[in-house]
């Protein structure tokens, strides 16, 4: 049966290319007629332990939100496998996932609550829809574990009547949170659950994430651009930079001694509370296209403050510095 | 508690807005008037008395009585049903089908989209006139038949306020969120989007309306469809016309009159659902 | 004490919104001043009115806004008695603001030299042989890679962070002394961010020009601004230099602000919510300190009275009944 020894989610050389729409010429040009593909997820290794909790972190653009979608199966991805609790998931497409076992234990915050909420919808309209179509909950059954639901996130019951426009962002938030634990999901993903909340709304969602986890003993993988916030919930971080993984390791090592520039980069670009931030790194120019990437040259080359010749010659790839701690990079910092 | 904010906000919709208000006013009154309009009328709109021929306007006949003497107050109280009948069951029909029509377009795309936008392209190509006339003779003269022209001639704007709708919410997150609840495809485009591409296509369907009377009634006037001697304004204002430079007025004026009022009332009942269900009318 | 003349000093600004749900109390009191060439920081949680406060001070309320008293003075010129093309003639050249969401706040379908043009051209006596060399000029002056060829952008080619860019060009196209920033990184990369940030800033610094920027996070404002209004529900609560603010934050709300705040070295545990939620600005019973309700040192006098401000030494004020 399930085998408990496999890490809960394995995703293993991951990719989605998109085809992009050439630009539309009547006569169709006899020469150099091959699609341009957009490598928005290239080539991605991941797990997830039981009960662990995974950063993953990137800006706009990196291919974040793509793998997301491939991990909650809302997209097929165009090569590669991903395996959950030991079966293969990759492969079924995601037009039929909805009617699969694993559908209801892999479930999703999202960044926005006011657009993941269906305006037409109440509270209790939201939470109910999941719990009636995966959990065939119906009558006193379904609105007695609703309201158990309700209470696990901490909404008042006399909101659930409320339509999305009545409730205030934060109690929007719980709305969605409570949609996707109605299940009790194995593997939860968050993608910037907090990033559309007032910093006093944030920390109380945070604490109501953690309580969860704790509580219903669920995985994480929790995305966001702001390691300060992942790093509160994390045991361990992934950086993503052009659809790749640069950097992977326990919050607290990467976190206090980034081994990839670009990691580097990102953290002294948070602003922090200390004032001036002492030896800020900045980054130059654009990122490169992810379009048709070069697969010769590492994509950080170009804006990355370390970059030499070697770096437009071969592509790094991940590689082991310290137990759990990956980087793909030619020139690591030192530990 | 929702209900309330919803009537508190229609009423407010009508306090601010005289106009809208009188519209509904105007509409309740013709809603009346096509449900009880046999028992409300003064006289049988099909009797005839050849002693009160082409009399004007008086106390027993307000609006005066026709060539065959037929009170035209009833025969146009009467005529509401038929006209408002015709008018609503070809918006209901144009409206299903444009909206399941539209929305597998905008949520779909591809294949589907194309050929749903190209069929509308086509239909509005013709003058929609002209199209719903040359529908009605090819099918047959029939008051079932005026209904599928103006459901045909008016199945475009449907389609394309659906496509339009869906469009811009497939990529909502609340749709992705519905994926996740364990909706299939189908399910999402029939419970998720439908109930929110609702509120525009009520706009549409109330602008709709007047249009869709007008249409009915203008085929009749030309003569498709709706045949003497049954009481319609189009044939009304039609049998009217010739008496006009005889000085006979009232025959077609004031079954005219009525045409142009419904149709009025319906353009404004469209502009003020337009507030009532704009979300940024809403605080 | 800082003897300087303030480049713009409001005082005792009140502004009220009149809608359907009744008169919203938006702004209440509100004193401060910007220095010449200093950043200000003002900061709060959303619905504080920040930005009402800005758009009162230069004149673009919204109709159903009103100015309910006190002064704007800016270069010696009361803002809020300004003649509409006063305040136009103000905004255009001495006093400019960037938005967030560059891409809406520019013309979708003009190129964006053309719209640094429009500006130079309306507010410059700049001869129009020479309107495209100071357009390309502007652009170059924020780092816009190639400023030639993006000279004839349009906005949706560009990236939320060149757009802003854009944005900052447009304002400072014609040196104006004072810049507001509402949430000029908001929606943008933390990378994009801190470089947008450190152009503000040095352009800042090489015009002496003054900044506000108004933000909601904290962590943006310590790191970029000399001194932080803090503002609560159309309140302002606390003003002091950014060193002195946070070390020894003396409104109870900003302390609870900088506890909620994550950062560097703080964990889950130590993160802590600030109860309760802003009052609703439309009640006729606010009290007198509209943090009252939340705070956990509030005597019942916190309500009643009106609020004492205390200067708590030097250039540090709180509006608080009992401070930290």
């Amino acid at each position: 049966m399930i085998d408990d020894t496999q890490p809960l989610l394995q995703v293993e050389q991951v990719r989605k290319l998109f085809p992009l729409k050439t630009a539309g010429s009547l006569v169709p040009l006899r020469a150099a007629r091959r699609t341009a593909l957009l490598h928005a997820v290239d080539g991605v290794d991941l797990s997830i332990g039981r009960g662990e909790s995974v950063g993953l972190v990137g800006e706009s653009g990196c291919g974040k939100s793509t793998l997301v979608r491939l991990i909650t199966r809302t997209l097929d991805p165009t090569e590669g496998s991903i395996r959950f609790r030991g079966e293969d998931i990759g492969g079924i497409p995601a037009s039929r996932f909805a009617r699969v076992p694993q559908r209801k234990l892999i479930q999703m915050v999202f960044q926005d609550p006011t657009d993941s909420l269906n305006p037409r919808y109440t509270a209790r309209d939201t939470i109910a829809e999941p719990l009636r179509l995966l959990g065939n909950l119906s009558g006193t059954a379904l609105s007695d574990r609703i309201e158990a639901i309700a209470a696990l996130v901490q909404m008042p019951r006399e909101l659930l009547g409320r339509f999305p426009h009545q409730l205030s962002g934060g109690q929007k938030a719980r709305v969605g949170i409570a949609r996707a634990v109605a299940l009790e999901p194995s593997l939860l993903i968050l993608d910037e659950p907090t990033a559309a909340l007032d910093v006093s709304v944030q920390a109380v969602i945070l604490h109501l994430l953690a309580d969860l986890r704790e509580k219903l003993g669920m995985s994480y993988l929790f995305v966001s651009h702001d390691l300060n916030i992942v790093r509160l919930l994390c045991d361990r971080v992934m950086v993503m930079y052009l659809g790749r993984i640069v950097e992977s390791g326990p919050a607290r090592q990467v976190f206090e001694a980034p081994r990839h520039p670009y990691t580097r980069a990102l953290l002294s670009a948070i602003p922090g509370l200390g004032g001036e931030a002492s030896r800020r790194i900045r980054l130059e120019g654009d990122p490169t296209s992810p379009v048709d990437p070069d697969p010769g040259r590492c994509r950080f080359h170009g804006r990355c403050p370390k970059g030499q010749d070697a770096c437009t010659r071969s592509s790094p790839s991940l590689v082991q510095m310290a137990p759990g701690h990956a980087v793909a990079c030619h020139f690591p910092e030192s530990a | 508690m929702t209900e309330l904010a919803g009537l508190r906000h229609v009423r407010y919709v009508l306090a601010d807005n005289p106009v809208t208000a009188g519209a509904f006013a105007l509409f309740g009154f013709f809603v009346l008037l096509a449900l009880f309009g046999p028992w409300l009328a003064p006289f049988d709109p099909l009797a005839t008395s050849p002693d009160k021929v082409l009399q004007p306007p008086s106390a027993a006949h307000w609006f005066g009585t026709d060539q065959l003497g037929r009170d035209i107050l009833s025969r146009v109280i009467v005529a509401t049903g038929l006209d408002f009948g015709m008018a609503l069951a070809a918006v209901l029909l144009s409206f299903g089908l444009g909206c399941a029509l539209g929305a597998c377009a905008g949520y779909y795309g591809g294949w589907i989209d194309r050929s749903v936008s190209r069929l509308a392209d086509t239909i509005m190509a013709f003058p929609l006139f002209v199209l719903a006339m040359a529908i009605v003779a090819a099918l047959g003269n029939s008051v079932e038949n005026i209904i599928y022209a103006t459901a045909i001639i008016n199945l475009p704007f449907y389609i394309r306020v659906a496509r339009s709708e869906v469009n811009v919410r497939r990529n909502a997150g609340f749709v992705e969120a519905a994926r996740l609840s364990g909706n299939t495809e189908a399910r999402i485009l029939a419970f998720h989007l439908f109930p929110n591409i609702l509120p525009p296509v009520m706009v549409q369907i109330s602008l709709n309306m007047g249009w869709a009377i007008l249409n009915a009634a203008g085929l009749s006037f030309i003569g498709l469809g709706v045949r003497p001697p049954q009481p319609e304004w189009g044939i009304m204002v039609a049998e009217g016309a010739s008496y006009m430079i005889s000085g006979e007025w009232w025959v077609s004026f004031f079954p005219g009159m009525v045409l142009m009022l419904a149709v009025f009332c319906f353009n404004l009942l469209g502009d003020g659902l337009r507030d009532m269900i704009d979300p940024r009318r809403r605080t | 004490m800082d003897t300087r003349v303030p480049l713009l000093s409001v005082e005792s600004l009140g502004v009220e919104f009149r809608t359907r749900g009744g008169i919203v109390h938006a702004l209440e009191d509100i004193s401060f001043s910007v220095g010449k060439g200093e950043t200000v920081g003002i900061v709060g949680e959303s619905g504080s009115g920040q930005s009402v406060l800005f758009y009162a001070v230069l004149g673009i309320l919204d109709a159903a806004g009103r100015i309910t008293g006190g002064r704007a003075v800016f270069g010696g010129l009361d803002l809020v008695r300004a003649s509409a093309p006063e305040l136009e003639e103000i905004r255009g050249r001495e006093a400019a603001m960037i938005f967030q969401n560059p891409r809406v706040a520019l013309n979708p379908i003009r190129k964006v030299g053309h719209q640094i043009e429009d500006v130079l051209a309306r507010h410059t006596s700049t001869p129009s042989a020479d309107l495209r060399r100071r357009a390309i000029e502007a652009l170059a002056s924020v780092r816009i890679p190639d400023p030639e060829r993006r000279y004839h952008a349009y906005p949706f080619e560009l990236s939320g962070g060149l757009c802003q860019r854009i944005m900052i060009a447009i304002a400072l196209a014609c040196t104006p002394s004072l810049l507001v920033a509402d949430e000029p990184t908001t929606g943008l990369d933390v990378t994009t961010q801190a470089a947008v940030m450190d152009l503000i800033g040095e352009l800042a610094r090489q015009r002496n020009m003054a900044t506000v920027l108004i933000t909601h996070d904290l962590g943006l404002a310590a790191e970029h601004c000399d001194r932080i209004v803090v503002m609560h529900a159309g309140h302002v609560v606390e003003t002091a230099p950014t060193a002195e603010l946070f070390a020894h934050p003396r409104h109870p709300y900003t302390a609870r602000l900088i506890a909620t705040t994550p950062h560097a070295g703080s964990d889950l545990r130590s993160l802590a919510a600030i109860p309760g939620y802003l009052p609703d600005l439309r009640r006729s019973d606010l009290p007198a300190c509209r943090f009252s309700e939340r705070c956990e040192r509030a005597e019942p006098a916190c309500g009643e009275r009106p609020l004492a401000r205390l200067d708590a030494g030097g250039v540090h004020s709180v509006a608080c009944r009992s401070p930290l």
